[in-house]
């Protein structure tokens, strides 16, 4: 790669988190004149190399060159200087100020007199050019925007120019939220942007787009990048498969015994769990499988009263935010949704409560001298275990898990795979959120969720990881 | 969007009906001398009160506002008027302590609630040492500062509308104010277009510190001297001022206007409660009471606003 031309360069970037691998020696460049779609699946390391472009993250090795020069203290205003912007995937304005005052935040280099006047006219402009036909005020609070309307905004305000020229802008799925008008709208902005010489790195779960706009695809896998050459050596199905990893068996149960009786199911009919059955819900993160989880559990458990024999468990991702209570002992942390069975007249048995604990300390094998030492002394995987413990020393048929498996050790996965297969071999069924390839196909059934909506949904056989990626990234433009 | 005009006048409304109550109950209020009267504890509340607003808006609560105000209070009522240039370096070396507060919170991730609460105590403990027993005298200026008598308008009117322009230009209108609601709205992405949250939260407490420090002088200058323990209720008029005002704890949704309004409104609950001839005791469940009102017809307006839709 003539590394002398590009905007900018990285070379051999690494980035650890903890023991997970994000960036893993990627060589990654970008010309002007160039528009490169990035793809791959969930965890490829795609966020983490868009926040290493932007600044936002430091490399643990490798390095960064911009327009052919070595840069030692990359930072967000260093690459703002370099012209680099970024539209994220989540929207980031400040929704308090009016789209006026975002301009000013977004561009120190507005200037301090009359920087109302300027900025109104330049983002006005802006839009004008993005979106021709608007009908956005300037004037207008952030907060009362529609979610569309602030990505309009969002983009406007990357690709408008100050006093720095904007070189590259990077776009986290920036046709989200937008309608097909307003998508092609901005592609041909895009497009226009490329030919007059800018640089764009455009990520999308849409491949049709990627695949219409990019002029090369960086496709990763595992914080690797897997392929890296021309756009129009590529069609969706060969997309589909770069982002796929070589295929791996492993062994079916036979769950056509249990396939009968329906544990739960959503009300609206859409999703559906069999009595032994091991359902995932697969598809790229934040497309609405959390919330098909939280809606399953509320429809099946929404009262007020605690009370014993509680239908579904609930086993949570985040564990810091959802699932420890730090200051609490091991013992206190499992046992917390059994309270009211090990109540008797309004007092907790702490010997029931004991025996419990070593019961499931056994079995489960949480890596301890002591069921009263303190949660925290655990390591994160251990903290996971006995989050599972929590749920499935619960009476509850139905375990509901909402992608727990995060930055938790190869050991301790295997030993929840085989927890699960045991138990649902019992007859207990498992809906299980996973962002990781292994674990979906851990499932008897997959459904595989986009935008909210359930996209398909396989058994059996077809749970595949290309069948997994085609319906998660769609195939046209909505 | 009427709903959203209609929670901007929701303040000046409230004043409105208490004051026109006022006024029907004592006519004699409604007079240059009468309003001055009603409305000079106003100021230095109203400035109190923009300094929480300060704070508030960048996702902050400051405890510490009453005890910080009774300590200017009793640095005015001395070193201000002995030894000027002493009483200014006290007061600066204050407002910089503001600062470093502010980037302490911001640096150790720290509950600003805490930190402040914990500083309530030293600035309460400094002014005691300065005033062990009430005294002082107020520096001549500042005392001319409040009984000064304008042509036409009090000056409590006068230095109210002053406060909130000036408030108004700062938070609402400058660059300075545009960043400091924005790290209130969203720190990250102000972060992210390069600005220093740690010099822009400094900058919010500092300012904050100095709005404080009007606040103490010219409440001195009012009751021409001092007591350690002479504000120490403006922590929680402030931040009721604020709320009152329009403004919310999180989010950097505060208006400077509506804040000067608050800080009026609560001071004339208790003037109101007076005509009234109810005991003073009953003043704080009062103000209280108002609070609660006006915060319910917020609640409802944004009840009305979802319900039909807006986005």
């Amino acid at each position: 790669m003539p590394s002398e031309k590009s905007v900018i360069a990285l070379d051999g970037a690494r980035k650890h988190f903890g023991a997970v691998r994000a960036l893993d020696g990627v060589d990654f460049h970008v010309a002007p004149g160039e528009c490169v779609g990035l793809v791959g699946h969930n965890g490829a390391g795609k966020s983490t190399l868009v926040n290493i472009l932007n600044g936002g993250l430091s490399l643990d090795e490798g390095t960064i060159r911009i327009s052919g020069e070595l840069v030692d203290a990359y930072s967000v205003s260093r690459a703002r200087q370099a012209g680099v912007r970024c539209v994220f995937q989540e929207l980031s304005l400040c929704p308090n100020l009016i789209i006026v005052e975002n301009v000013r935040i977004a561009h120190r280099d507005l200037g301090r007199s009359a920087w109302r006047k300027n900025a109104e006219t330049l983002i006005r402009d802006q839009l004008g050019k993005v979106f021709p036909g608007h009908t956005i005020r300037t004037s207008e609070l952030v907060g009362n925007l529609s979610i569309a309307e602030r990505q309009m905004v969002e983009i406007a305000i990357a690709f408008l120019e100050i006093s720095n020229p904007v070189k590259l802008v990077i776009l986290d799925e920036p046709t989200s939220s937008l309608d097909a008008v307003l998508a092609n709208k901005m592609l041909a902005y895009v497009r226009q942007f490329v030919a007059d010489g800018g640089a764009v790195v455009f990520i999308s779960h849409i491949l049709d787009e990627v695949l219409e706009i990019a002029d090369r695809i960086f496709v990763m896998k595992d914080g690797k990048a897997v392929v890296d050459s021309t756009a129009s050596k590529f069609d969706v199905a060969s997309l589909v498969q770069a982002m796929g990893s070589v295929v791996r068996e492993n062994e079916r149960r036979d769950t056509t015994a249990a396939a009968g009786t329906v544990a739960i199911a959503l009300k609206n009919g859409s999703l559906q769990a069999h009595k032994g059955e091991i359902v995932g819900l697969a598809g790229l993160s934040g497309h609405g499988q959390t919330d098909a989880l939280v809606r399953l559990y509320l429809e099946n458990t929404g009262d007020w009263r605690s009370r014993r024999n509680n239908q579904v468990a609930f086993v949570a991702g985040d564990r810091s935010v959802d699932g420890v209570l730090p200051l609490w002992s091991i013992l206190r942390n499992m046992s917390l949704t059994l309270l009211p069975d090990l109540t008797r007249r309004f007092f907790v048995s702490v010997a029931r409560e004991r025996e419990l604990g070593k019961l499931w300390r056994e079995r489960i094998a949480i890596r301890t001298d002591d069921m009263q030492n303190d949660i925290l002394s655990l390591s994160g995987g251990n903290q996971q275990k006995v989050l599972f413990a929590r749920a499935l020393a619960s009476p509850a048929p139905v375990v509901l898990m909402d992608d727990p498996m995060r930055g938790v050790d190869v050991g301790t996965k295997q030993d929840v795979y085989s927890m699960l297969r045991e138990e649902a071999g019992k007859g207990r069924t498992f809906i299980w959120y996973s962002t990781e390839m292994d674990e979906v196909r851990q499932c008897d059934r997959v459904y595989v969720f986009s935008e909210g909506a359930i996209a398909a949904e396989f058994a059996g056989e077809d749970v595949t990881e290309e069948n997994i990626i085609r319906a998660s990234f769609k195939e046209a433009a909505a | 969007m009427t709903s959203d005009r209609l929670r901007q006048l929701l303040p000046a409304f409230s004043l409105a009906v208490l004051l026109i109550s006022v006024f029907y109950i004592q006519p004699r209020t409604m007079s240059y001398l009468g309003l001055n009267l009603l409305f000079n504890l106003a100021v230095p509340i109203a400035l109190a009160t923009i300094a929480q607003m300060l704070i508030i808006a960048v996702n902050d609560l400051d405890l510490s506002m009453g005890a910080f105000v009774s300590f200017v209070a009793c640095v005015a009522a001395t070193f201000l008027r002995d030894t000027p240039l002493l009483g200014v370096l006290i007061l600066a070396g204050a407002i910089g302590v503001y600062a470093l507060v502010g980037i302490l919170i911001y640096v150790r991730n720290l509950p600003a609630i805490v930190v402040t609460l914990g500083m309530s105590f030293v600035w309460g403990g400094l002014a005691v040492l300065i005033l062990p027993s009430p005294g002082g005298a107020a520096p001549e200026w500042a005392r001319w500062l409040m009984k000064t008598k304008p042509p036409g308008i009090p000056m409590a009117i006068v230095a109210s509308i002053l406060i909130a322009g000036i408030a108004h230009f700062l938070v609402m209108r400058s660059s300075f104010g545009v960043v400091i609601r924005g790290v209130g709205g969203n720190e990250r992405s102000v972060e992210r277009a390069g600005w220093s949250i740690l010099w822009v939260r400094a900058a919010a407490y500092a300012s904050a510190g100095f709005f404080a420090v009007l606040a103490g002088i010219l409440l001195v200058g009012l009751t021409t001297a001092a007591d350690a323990n002479i504000a120490l209720r403006y922590t929680l008029l402030s931040i009721a001022g604020v709320i009152l005002g329009g403004g919310e704890f999180t989010g950097g949704r505060v208006s400077p206007i509506g804040a000067v309004i608050g800080a009026l409104t609560l001071t004339l609950a208790g003037s109101f409660l007076s005509f009234l001839r109810i005991s003073s005791d009953w003043q704080i469940g009062a103000q209280g009471a108002i609070l609660i009102i006006v915060l319910a017809l917020r609640v409802l307006l944004n009840r009305s606003k979802q319900g039909a839709g807006v986005r």
